[in-house]
């Protein structure tokens, strides 16, 4: 079985016109499919958020059988993501894109049973804490996309969980947890 | 029986003491009272007349040998209906051609009549058929049917000019031509016949010309092609040693020496280039001539390649290979001069887009099967106009011609493919079938690895590359084949998308094509 790096790639990978854009619509619908599944369980292995396309991507190619996707195709795959709301593009010009393998609602949730089964309401922690700080390693949290958490700590704050708050220094911010 | 001094002595008020004999230039046959050099009566066919017991005046004949008393006088009319033998179509409704047969006119809406009594009876089992006019016979189709009737011009013993009245009851009706024929005693239309009936041909179609007609059958008549035919069967000969008809002329003027040993072989070979020389520079001359031709270019093209074939079988073999391709050039060229008699708009008129479709859907069928069942529109353009030889047709009039295969019932169909190539296929042909045998080639281990390219499927699939790559195509689009782009260029896989399950990518049912697919390309790494 191939690997890229820790993720152990599915046979199809070595399928040549896997990587050729496919016109035949319900050829393509499957093509899309697959990659689409793809994309997300290797971010999700590797905890990658951001593809940009103006680099190289690992998953893009494969050296073995000498094929690597074209631009089109990577952004046909990745506007396919978007359109299922588990991807979202950074910018207007479609070259940076954002993958939510957890959604924010799902990763709002977590931070919550995160908090709860840590016993950490009432506490005060810093954003950059909660990313790379002692309790959350081995989580999911650690090394999470500093954009998606805020975004996931603000979505909490709507629904009243927590309270986000600037800190002492101009650096970082701090959320209080309510149970 | 009358005889024709009696007649015309009749005829014309003469008294007695003429006796008939032919003329001194031997062409027409003369009365003459006394001896030979006194005054004479030329006898031209119009003064020969008979009026009969009804009142009507029934022509007599002057049969080609004018020989004494060879006068045959109008046989009463036949009880039973003369009848036409079958004459062979194809599948298309196209007259079969005999060796040295060239169409010449194409008339359609043509009725045949007997003459026998007031009331015309019909001679063909159809109405308005088709007449072919060729250098040998006046061929009737009927297209509803597919049959025909013919009729050998050399069973048409004279033909009735065209009668010019001006009543205006000539003026609606249909023009009409009246042939005498002759008839053998089973009351069979054919050459051999002891008897004679005339016939009308009724042209009831509409917009046809009755005088150019008239004038090409005259042509046709005069010529008498088919007796050319005739001797050079029987001779056996090529037809440029100097026994053509055309050629006899010069030849016979020939001083002949006597042929002996070497220098009388040598005069002889030279004898032959000359004659050939001359054939060619006749042939040239004239496009008309060169049609007439066209059958002893063939023969010489046919001695050339026997030439070829001589020359290369003795020769050391350094130069085989080039020999070998002049060879197969020659072949392939003389299998490409097929069409002897291509259908004009001379010949046919308004029928010529009809007659061409027929003609092309009959010439297609050789080149069909050598390339598997389909061609390119754009091979049998080449094709078809290298076979006519000098009556070339546009691409205009191909397209024509292949959109009214719709109309009749012929094997063939033209078809367009999504790219827009246009090909031509039988009717029989089954996509199907070509699809069942791509996705086998597919699914051999080295295309499992690799995949097919258009050339290998070309290859394999014994036709056009260009051919082979739209079969992929289509395929593709069923859902068959997958494609890969790459810097190798386009080749195309077995369709493994349908395979492979979206919730357990990681497992492959054993028996599967996953797994062929699988074997197959681990084994290679």
């Amino acid at each position: 079985m191939q690997k890229l790096g820790e993720f152990k790639l599915p046979p199809f990978f070595n399928y040549p016109p896997y990587f050729t854009l496919q016109p035949v619509r319900e050829t393509r619908e499957k093509q899309v499919q697959l990659w689409k599944d793809l994309i997300l369980d290797f971010c999700r292995n590797q905890k990658i958020f951001i593809i940009s396309l103006e680099e190289d991507f690992p998953l893009f190619s494969n050296s073995a059988i000498e094929r690597s996707l074209s631009h089109e195709a990577k952004v046909v795959f990745l506007s396919a993501l978007v359109t299922d709301g588990r991807a979202e593009w950074m910018d207007k010009g479609h070259k940076k894109c954002l993958i939510l393998w957890m959604r924010i609602q799902d990763w709002a949730d977590y931070i919550l049973r995160f908090v709860r089964e840590n016993g950490l309401e009432d506490g005060v922690m810093t954003v950059e804490d909660i990313r790379s700080g002692f309790e959350t390693r081995g989580t999911e949290l650690a090394g999470i996309d500093r954009g998606v958490l805020m975004r996931a700590l603000k979505l909490l704050e709507q629904k009243g969980k927590a309270v986000i708050f600037k800190g002492n220094s101009a650096d970082d911010e701090g959320v209080k947890f309510s149970a | 029986m009358a005889t024709t001094a009696s007649l015309f002595k009749r005829h014309k008020g003469l008294q007695g003491g003429w006796h008939y004999g032919p003329s001194s230039n031997g062409s027409t046959a003369s009365l003459f009272k006394g001896d030979e050099h006194s005054n004479g009566y030329n006898i031209s066919q119009s003064d020969l007349a008979m009026k009969s017991s009804s009142g009507r005046i029934l022509p007599l004949f002057l049969l080609p040998n004018n020989s004494t008393a060879a006068l045959q006088s109008y046989q009463p009319p036949m009880t039973s209906i003369p009848r036409l033998p079958a004459a062979s179509v194809t599948t298309s409704c196209r007259p079969i051609f005999i060796s040295g047969e060239v169409e010449r006119y194409l008339l359609p809406g043509v009725d045949l009549e007997s003459d026998g009594s007031d009331r015309p009876t019909l001679l063909l089992p159809f109405q308005s058929s088709l007449l072919v006019l060729t250098s040998h016979r006046l061929v009737f189709i009927d297209e509803a049917s597919a049959s025909a009737r013919e009729i050998a011009l050399s069973a048409i013993i004279h033909a009735f000019p065209l009668k010019k009245s001006m009543s205006i009851r000539s003026m609606f009706a249909s023009p009409r031509v009246r042939l005498q024929v002759s008839i053998s005693n089973d009351g069979t239309i054919s050459e051999k016949g002891t008897k004679s009936s005339v016939v009308t041909l009724v042209m009831r179609g509409k917009n046809t010309d009755p005088d150019v007609f008239y004038g090409k059958f005259m042509e046709v008549l005069r010529s008498r092609e088919w007796e050319l035919t005739a001797s050079a069967a029987n001779q056996g000969s090529t037809g440029l040693e100097g026994s053509s008809s055309s050629g006899s002329g010069v030849n016979d003027l020939r001083i002949t020496m006597p042929v002996v040993g070497v220098s009388g072989i040598l005069r002889k070979e030279q004898e032959t280039w000359e004659s050939t020389d001359k054939s060619l520079q006749d042939a040239f001359q004239d496009l008309n001539a060169l049609m007439s031709k066209a059958k002893e270019m063939v023969q010489l093209a046919e001695k050339m390649r026997q030439k070829l074939l001589t020359t290369g079988s003795n020769s050391q073999g350094s130069s085989n290979d080039e020999e070998m391709g002049s060879k197969q050039d020659m072949q392939d060229w003389l299998l490409s001069v097929g069409i002897a008699s291509p259908v004009t708009k001379e010949t046919a008129g308004a029928l010529y887009h009809q007659q061409l479709s027929r003609q092309l859907a009959d010439f297609v069928k050789m080149p069909l099967e050598k390339a598997g069942g389909m061609i390119t529109l754009v091979d049998v353009y080449c094709l078809f106009n290298r076979a006519r030889g000098t009556e070339l047709i546009s691409p205009e009039d191909l397209l024509q011609a292949c959109a009214l295969w719709e109309k009749f019932d012929v094997p063939v169909l033209m078809r367009k493919f999504d790219s827009g190539v246009k090909v031509i296929q039988n009717k029989s042909h089954s996509d199907d079938e070509v699809f069942a045998r791509i996705s086998s080639l597919a699914q051999k281990p080295d295309a499992l690895r690799k995949g097919i390219s258009p050339s290998d499927a070309a290859f394999t699939l014994g036709i056009a590359p260009a051919l082979a790559k739209e079969h992929l195509l289509s395929a593709e689009s069923r859902g068959l084949l997958c494609r890969d782009v790459s810097a190798e260029g386009l080749r195309f896989y077995i369709n493994l998308f349908n395979e492979i399950d979206s919730a357990n990518i990681y497992t492959i049912k054993s028996h599967g094509l996953l797994n062929a697919w699988q074997l197959a390309t681990t084994v290679s790494v």
